[in-house]
């Protein structure tokens, strides 16, 4: 069996990235709360995961060879949800009804209504151990998929993720890559004033871990480091992607208040037409 | 009456489970030595994770590993394998249904010597009232071998409580444990006495003390405290004029509210014999324990006598 195609073109990916935060933005609206700065900070590399990297199958979202996509800072929904969408793993009518009574698309991945979502996250911290123990019983079984994670810089406030950081270094999970969200926001302002995980390279070199540190929007440094990752052994791996809140949204880009901010009408037509927009030739 | 340790029991199981089924993973907290997952250890060092002092995490690992297609077990105290990994069990692994089986041992008083850090007096209140989570506690050694191996035949989360002691063999060997089910123990006709644990031979110790006094007590071990067969619960109360329960946890969440949820409006009076809204603390046995906590086999009987009074 093989994944759907995967594509090595930088500009198709971008392409692609566009599109993701386009449907983000759509999936916020107008007048309603949504988590549009940590969905669109991830969306390149969540965009080079899934359309470049990622051995998956939405035609069998069970396929036991897939690669694995757990989103640790699980109020990024949306960002998965668009990458899932846009494969095929359900009707993208979906996206027209996230958190409402019923919907598929819950307010954070859950694994039992929706096809594609590996498990439950949310609870923040609690991801990466899942996705150690993912990689764990992967490598029980001799398999070669790789287990992707992606946690927040705000997260990693949780004492848990240094928990799973110090088992994944222990258990020596070389089928582990971690993607560190590093937008420098949480909820209320800047990490490094309110709340500061700083110098996070030397606390995952510390734990044991391969550390690689990039630009988060960089398509071809994305890609670089993913590739990186597969040749170190023995070791977990951290890419931190350093990136903008809310990037592609221009009056949003690096606002905290975007974290679960509301867009007006305004604001959301002019986010839909510059990203609806062919882009300049690069 | 032969005394089994039930920690022992447990431990030999999953060894026998790990023998059974490749996917048996046993998880542990440091405290192997106690919880016996020590024998699973040494006869499957590739299936057994060493977790260290990191509950949470072992919980979420758990859930990562059961995603892969493996039965992990978690072991540690019932205090810590419930209570500090609360969130993970719940977020992590009751809302997503993932066939996680977390083993909290030495709970209740039974780690007496240690106290109040590692009593549990709560565990079943915050088990039970998890969606999804299927909550059991063995009345002995045989019923935990039973136990532990129908919850890894079994699809999906549960929460089984351990005691440290040795206890009683008081369940039937040719009996077969099914979860849900309630167990008759002893038959009588005047009170049913609905109990858990190792408060089911306490409870037969006062069947003993009552039929002295002419007072006739049937004894029902609830070991199964979610899912629970409630039409064959009320059934073992028909005819009775008197009910009541016995536990080794608080008064508020465990055994007793599900018995007297189960026997609202029934008229019938339940007396309860559990531990009153307060923390353990140490001593040099767990019977002393017992005894200041009111969950002896007196207490009990005296319940019974209680509950036939109008």
């Amino acid at each position: 069996m093989t994944a759907m195609m995967q594509t090595r073109d930088i500009d198709e990916l971008r392409r692609i990235a566009r599109k993701i935060r386009l449907d983000i933005v759509q999936m916020v609206g107008v007048g309603q709360k949504g988590h549009l700065g940590g969905s669109c900070s991830s969306a390149d590399f969540v965009t080079a995961l899934y359309f470049s990297k990622m051995r998956h199958d939405p035609k069998n979202p069970a396929w036991e060879d897939r690669d694995r996509f757990l989103l640790s800072k699980g109020h990024s929904a949306l960002v998965q949800y668009a990458a899932l969408a846009e494969w095929g793993y359900f009707p993208r009518e979906e996206m027209k009804r996230v958190k409402v009574f019923g919907a598929m698309l819950q307010g954070h991945p859950d694994r039992l209504t929706t096809p594609g979502i590996e498990a439950n996250t949310g609870s923040l911290g609690q991801g990466l151990s899942i996705a150690c123990g993912m990689a764990a019983g992967l490598r029980i079984d001799g398999r070669d998929s790789k287990v992707y994670c992606v946690v927040g810089d705000g997260e990693i406030a949780e004492g848990q993720i240094w928990e799973a950081a110090m088992a994944a270094s222990h258990y020596k999970l070389e089928n582990l890559v971690a993607i560190l969200d590093r937008n420098g926001l949480m909820t209320n302002g800047p990490t490094d004033l309110r709340y500061s995980s700083s110098p996070i390279d030397k606390k995952w070199a510390a734990f044991g871990w391969h550390v690689q540190d990039i630009d988060g929007h960089d398509m071809g440094e994305i890609l670089g480091a993913l590739d990186k990752a597969d040749t170190i052994r023995g070791q977990p791996k951290m890419i931190i992607a350093r990136t903008v809140k809310a990037r592609g949204v221009p009056f949003a880009e690096g606002r905290a208040e975007f974290h679960n901010g509301i867009m007006t009408a305004e604001q959301y037509a002019q986010a839909c037409r510059l990203l609806a927009e062919e882009p300049a030739a690069s | 009456m032969t005394l089994q340790n039930p920690r022992e029991i447990y431990g030999r199981t999953l060894v026998e489970l790990g023998a059974e089924n490749p996917n048996i993973v046993v998880l542990e907290g440091d405290l192997g030595k106690s919880t016996m997952t020590c024998y699973f250890e040494q006869a499957f060092p590739n299936r057994f994770f060493e977790m260290g002092i990191a509950e949470a995490n072992m919980t979420s690992f758990a859930g990562g590993l059961s995603l892969t297609g493996k039965i992990p077990f978690t072991n540690s105290f019932a205090v810590f394998a419930a209570g500090r990994a609360y969130d993970q069990i719940r977020q992590g692994v009751c809302l997503a249904k993932l066939n996680v089986k977390i083993v909290g041992s030495s709970a209740g008083l039974s780690d007496f010597g240690d106290g109040s850090t590692h009593q549990t007096v709560e565990d079943l209140a915050l088990m039970r009232a998890i969606p999804n989570l299927t909550v059991l506690v063995p009345c002995d050694g045989t019923e935990t071998r039973k136990m532990t191996r129908a919850i890894a035949a079994f699809q999906g989360p549960v929460y089984m409580r351990l005691t440290r002691s040795d206890m009683p063999a008081i369940f039937p060997e040719n009996e077969e444990f099914v979860i849900g089910k309630p167990y008759l123990m002893r038959d009588g006709g005047d009170v049913v006495a609905f109990a858990c644990g190792q408060m089911v031979s306490k409870a037969l110790e006062a069947a003993d003390m009552a039929a002295a006094k002419g007072i006739s007590v049937r004894v029902v071990n609830v070991s199964s405290l979610k899912p629970v067969d409630e039409p064959a619960l009320r059934a073992f109360a028909r005819g009775m004029r008197g009910i009541v329960t016995a536990e080794e946890h608080s008064i508020m969440g465990g055994l007793s509210c599900l018995i007297n949820y189960v026997f609202r409006g029934s008229g019938l009076r339940t007396e309860c014999v559990a531990i009153m809204d307060r923390f353990g603390q140490s001593a040099g046995s767990q019977d002393e324990l017992l005894a200041e906590y009111g969950l002896t086999p007196r207490h009990i009987c005296a319940a019974a006598e209680k509950s036939l009074s109008k």
